[in-house]
């Protein structure tokens, strides 16, 4: 168990955004597992319903309920996943704070539900970040239920106007139980015990779209974590070697001597595919590179986790769930 | 689950949708079997005139989007492509510095063929301004416009996007049609399930209209209160103990205003659909060879077909372009292996040389060590190859007649004209 000065001191909130396809999911996962060592529990949600989670945790789609997935890494305390769904989170708001009764059928069937969660804008996003500050802030017995929630959030393009809903619902109601709710939603994300992290992949858009968010984060106060960067490649030629294949330098005479040495083919096609091979992972990895120092001027602390080959299957999530630990950034 | 319930345009549930005939047998899911998508008989086609391209978020839909229409302009089409994509994404992939609500002339392109293209962003505040001044008495549109629940809706709130696009969309179609300005309008859809949410529109504003609960909001505007039924009283009540009285009265007020709108909002949002539905529109559902996008791309497809909207087809995106290399990906692995034992398992006591660390003092990089790291990356393509092949095969058992094209991957990121030409190029390959 982490010693409750240190628990004190953590961020309990982590919110996982990025660039569509940059991997968020696999991130929030692996943040999870990671956040989970030494005994902490830990919930990990989606909010977009494409039970991603489930894929990933392999396990059977989740249901409007928090369920244990896993165990953190090494000797980890519990990491339980969530769905959230708008209807069913409304209808448990709606019990929990103000215990309708057939009050709150009458409004289903008014279509008062539907309305909520499927015609009026804006009202999805309340529900979502209204569930998360519940978990966040759950305590029995004046103790926390879990030592961190991970939001894996919708993606960049659309973070700020979903984190930043409770402050324009605040804007509406002036006063009210609405109101109290939306300030402690906003008071929450913009304390020390919230962090927003970005996904990003070292190719140009996703950068791009990372610094917009950390721009626009900003403006919002909303605090930024870690950058991470998915899938990184490590290069499969030493520096030189590369420069040399984006530039057609290498020597052709050498590597077919190289080939025969390993009883392979010298044929013009196979060393002219094996140039090309080079030359195009050459290029990949000067624009990497490019990238990557333009996510370090954002003064974030940026960590990287490896691309794996194999695609992500649960023993490779503990794996990248080790390299965030090992990082220190969370 | 919480979508409304639909009552006419979905498809029976006994029948499977279009396009998901499952298939079964020794013959299923084999690539050569499946239909191809000739992506350039799509943009030349004049019967087409709305082309929508939807899928997952980093999938490259922008720029698809944009490169279609790059080369649908070049080759002599009058083409505006719309994004209604928060992120000014296609702004930086068409290389301007900014997108207006209003379409824009792009300029640099060959205009030989008599085409022209425009590109705007959708501004979804602006859009719904529009339609309140233009909709609404001066006097109503001003106390609209203060409203702070309006304020709310029109400029932060997730979802009335999806309402402002069928407008957009159906004010460019509306325009198109009368001045003959273009001929194909390329909409690129938000990156995520919701992207489809448009579909609805209509639906869910009709049974918003049409259920009680406008009754309710409306009803302090229309009548004393003691004309409401028991059971609106309970509810009223509830709905006052949720939001608070000041909250509810200026929810009504808001309601009250907005009332004479709605109307219109839903016709236009009808007809948009009735648009969507005609063959005059293709929808593309794009995809990348992986199998998260894969797996959205089905959900995209099936809700379609269950929608009964015209699907064009299915474009994969960065596919790893085949290599015709007489060396396998085993032999390759098995040279590297002899030139310089990978250093995954390599043990520094026994003295072998590691992989990378030959450049350590400045001097030469070994050969071996070179040809077994191109060897490495040529094997490393032959599986991504065959992986991707492997998912494109699982797709198309499940979804064997829907046409598919393929974009080879760029080593490089899209982000010019030249470029979106490039991109436009492998498509139409």
């Amino acid at each position: 168990m982490t010693s409750d000065a240190s628990a004190r001191t953590r961020p309990r909130l982590h919110v996982v955004s990025g660039k569509g396809g940059t991997g968020k999911t696999t991130v929030a996962a692996a943040l999870a597992l990671a956040l989970a060592s030494g005994g902490s529990n830990v919930l990990v949600c989606e909010v977009e319903g494409r039970q991603g989670l489930a894929s990933l945790f392999d396990v059977a789609p989740l249901p409007y309920e928090e369920r244990q997935v896993a165990v953190g890494l090494g000797d980890g305390g519990d990491v339980c996943a969530l769905a959230i769904d708008t209807r069913a989170a409304f209808l448990e708001y709606l019990d929990m704070f103000y215990r309708l009764g057939r009050a709150g059928k009458a409004l289903d069937k008014f279509g008062v539900v539907d309305f909520a969660t499927t015609v009026a804008p804006g009202v999805r996003d309340v529900l979502l970040t209204g569930k998360v500050f519940e978990a966040t802030n759950r305590r029995v017995d004046g103790v926390h239920v879990y030592d961190a929630v991970i939001l894996d959030a919708p993606p960049t393009g659309r973070i700020g106007r979903f984190l930043n809903v409770n402050s324009e619902v605040a804007g509406i109601a002036k006063v009210g139980p609405i109101r109290k709710q939306a300030d402690a939603i906003m008071r929450l994300l913009r304390s020390p015990d919230a962090l927003v992290h970005l996904v990003t992949s070292l190719e140009e858009m996703p950068v791009q779209e990372t610094i917009d968010a950390v721009t626009e984060l900003g403006d919002l106060r909303l605090p930024l974590g870690a950058v991470v960067i998915n899938r990184l490649r490590t290069p499969a030629l030493p520096q030189a070697a590369l420069d040399d294949a984006v530039r057609g330098e290498l020597d052709v005479g050498s590597i077919e001597t190289s080939l025969k040495e390993a009883g392979l083919k010298s044929e013009p096609a196979v060393v002219d595919g094996l140039l090309d091979a080079g030359r195009r992972h050459g290029e990949r990895v000067q624009l990497e590179t490019a990238q990557r120092q333009r996510l370090d001027t954002l003064g974030l602390s940026v960590v990287a986790l490896p691309y794996l080959s194999d695609g992500v299957d649960l023993g490779s999530l503990y794996e990248l769930a080790a390299d965030l630990k090992a990082s220190g950034a969370f | 689950m919480a979508r409304p319930r639909r009552t006419t345009r979905k498809a029976p549930r006994t029948q499977p949708p279009r396009g998901t005939q499952a298939r079964v047998g020794p013959l299923q899911g084999r690539l050569s079997d499946v239909p191809a998508l000739h992506l350039d008989q799509v943009i030349a086609d004049e019967s087409v005139r709305i082309l929508v391209c939807c899928g997952s978020g980093g999938v490259g839909k922008t720029t698809t989007s944009a490169a279609l229409a790059v080369r649908a302009a070049e080759q002599g089409r009058k083409v505006v492509v719309l994004t209604i994509d928060p992120a000014r994404r296609l702004a930086q992939a068409l290389g301007l510095t900014e997108l207006d609500n209003v379409p824009k002339p792009v300029v640099g392109l060959s205009t030989d063929a008599g085409g022209s293209l425009d590109a705007m962003m959708l501004d979804m505040k602006r859009t719904f301004d529009e339609v309140v001044e233009a909709h609404a008495t001066p006097q109503k549109a001003e106390q609209i416009l203060a409203n702070p629940f309006y304020q709310a809706l029109s400029s932060s709130f997730a979802g009335t996007q999806e309402y402002m696009a069928m407008e957009k969309l159906g004010q460019l179609h509306a325009e198109a049609s009368r001045t003959g300005r273009w001929d194909l309008i390329v909409v690129d859809t938000p990156p995520s399930r919701s992207a489809l949410d448009f579909l609805d529109a209509p639906e869910r504003l009709s049974s918003f209209l049409d259920g009680r609960l406008i009754r309710l909001l409306l009803a302090p505007a229309k009548g004393p209160a003691r004309f409401l039924s028991a059971g609106m009283g309970i509810v009223t009540n509830a709905i006052s103990k949720i939001l608070g009285g000041q909250m509810l009265r200026d929810l009504q007020t808001f309601v009250a205003a907005i009332d004479t709108l709605f109307g219109g909002f839903r016709a236009r949002a009808d007809r948009t659909y009735r648009v969507l539905e005609d063959p005059q529109t293709a929808f593309l559902v794009l995809a990348s060879p992986d199998s998260d996008a894969l797996r959205e791309a089905s959900f995209f497809v099936e809700r379609l077909a269950q929608e009964k909207m015209p699907l064009a087809g299915l474009v994969l995106n960065r596919v790893t372009a085949p290599i015709a290399v007489g060396l396998s990906a085993q032999a390759a692995l098995a040279g590297a292996e002899r030139l310089d034992p990978d250093d995954e398992d390599f043990d520094a006591a026994d003295g072998r040389p590691a992989r990378l660390s030959a450049t350590g003092d400045g001097s030469e990089v070994s050969a071996d060590v070179i040809t077994a790291g191109l060897l490495r990356l040529h094997a490393e393509r032959l599986n991504q190859i065959s992986r991707e092949r492997g998912l494109r095969r699982r797709f198309a058992a499940a979804h064997p007649s829907v046409p598919t094209a393929t974009i080879y991957a760029l080593a490089a990121d899209v982000h010019d004209l030249a470029s979106l030409r490039e991109v436009a190029e492998l498509a139409a390959a």
